[in-house]
């Protein structure tokens, strides 16, 4: 029988999709081991042969895990929830889940796509306009669907994957310089989450890639 | 976020459609949506992911209506560079269907997908395996039934 091996994230220290998975590894108190996929130098790493062959979509996050490779944030993190044992990333309750599910959805397919790099590189100019405003319009829609559905954490009192989207999604925001006054319920929910360890310890100014200037 | 779908069940109102989808398959009985074994259930998400947050957020009508005169041109771009990634993925996974021999939410995300590559005119040929699975799955009641083709608000010129 294979000695248990670490799973392997092939991320990069400022993706907000690599975050996320790193959010639920500290969460679950797992151990791995990073790659970095330098999405800059060299004309963007996850554009080699070598990397196409890790994920075909030659974006991060990738993880190798349990002899398979997965990409997909969500993909990655559900499946760590349910073969690892620890606090739950989704709500037992399936309307609870289901709310945990939109909140995530409307992230990572509602907004960040729209504002990631690959797709400002090829805006252009306009790049900063356009990442405001897409963030902003998932922002407006989220914060009343917070307001229903936020106790201390984004859905009820317990960390979700709703809140692992959550907070790499302000990160970017503030990159954007989106004013987050408009959003007190996302400011607050994120200003809560970022004092947890797990959302600290895979913070982007912590990671084995982050730039000297940028470090912690 | 004033798109469609939103979906009114038990009381509460849900958006987005994987979320909808996976509620429905956790609270009604019959034949499961996404598979029992955790890592066929992870390659189903990561295709259904693939398509709802690398393909068509990229091409839906708010964004092409903000590209502008380009839009065909962009949709095309994003629907072949995501179709590229998936075409050596689903010969990984797929059995009759995406993710094996059972329909799936990856399925269920998969020929919508076709039917907008279609519509911007991507070269299908390209991409056999998508084809193949597409082609399968269209002759599939639930798939029929539900058809653009087969809608109360269909346009008659494009009534099945």
């Amino acid at each position: 029988m294979a000695a248990n091996t670490k799973p392997v994230l092939h991320g990069y220290f400022r993706s907000s999709c690599s975050w996320r998975v790193r959010i639920a590894f500290a969460l679950k108190g797992i151990e791995y081991d990073q790659v970095t996929v330098n999405l800059i130098k060299d004309g963007g790493q996850q554009r080699t042969q070598e990397f196409q062959s890790v994920n075909p979509m030659q974006q991060v996050p990738a993880v190798e895990i349990d002899g398979i490779t997965l990409c997909q944030s969500l993909a990655v993190i559900q499946y760590v929830d349910e073969t690892r044992p620890g606090a739950k990333l989704l709500p037992a309750d399936p309307k609870k889940r289901a709310q945990v599910r939109m909140i995530s959805d409307l992230i990572a397919s509602g907004i960040q796509p729209l504002q990631n790099l690959y797709v400002i590189q090829k805006i252009g100019a306009d790049k900063v306009q356009w990442s405001q405003h897409f963030i902003d319009r998932g922002f407006k829609a989220l914060e009343p669907i917070l307001k229903q559905t936020a106790g201390k954490y984004c859905v009820g009192d317990e960390i979700s994957m709703a809140d692992i989207c959550l907070v790499p999604q302000v990160y970017n925001a503030e990159r954007f310089k989106v004013n987050m006054d408009q959003y007190p319920t996302i400011k607050r929910l994120n200003q809560t989450l970022l004092e947890i360890e797990a959302f600290k310890v895979s913070h982007p100014s912590n990671q084995p890639d982050t730039p000297a200037d940028m470090s912690a | 976020m004033q798109q469609v779908p939103a979906v009114e069940i038990d009381g509460i109102t849900l958006c987005q459609s994987l979320a909808v989808i996976q509620y429905v398959d956790e609270t009604r009985p019959g034949a499961k949506l996404l598979p029992a074994d955790p890592k066929k259930r992870a390659q189903v998400r990561m295709i259904s992911d693939l398509i709802a947050s690398g393909i068509q957020p990229l091409q839906n009508l708010y964004v092409i209506q903000k590209i502008g005169a380009d839009k065909v041109q962009w949709s095309q771009h994003f629907i072949d560079r995501g179709f590229k990634a998936l075409e050596p993925i689903l010969k990984q996974t797929a059995g009759k269907y995406c993710v094996g021999d059972e329909i799936s939410m990856a399925d269920i995300c998969l020929v919508p997908q076709v039917y907008n590559a279609e519509r911007f005119k991507v070269n299908m040929d390209q991409y056999p395996t998508i084809k193949r699975l597409n082609q399968t799955l269209l002759e599939i009641e639930a798939f029929k039934v539900s058809h653009p083709s087969n809608q109360p608000d269909t346009p008659a010129d494009m009534s099945a």
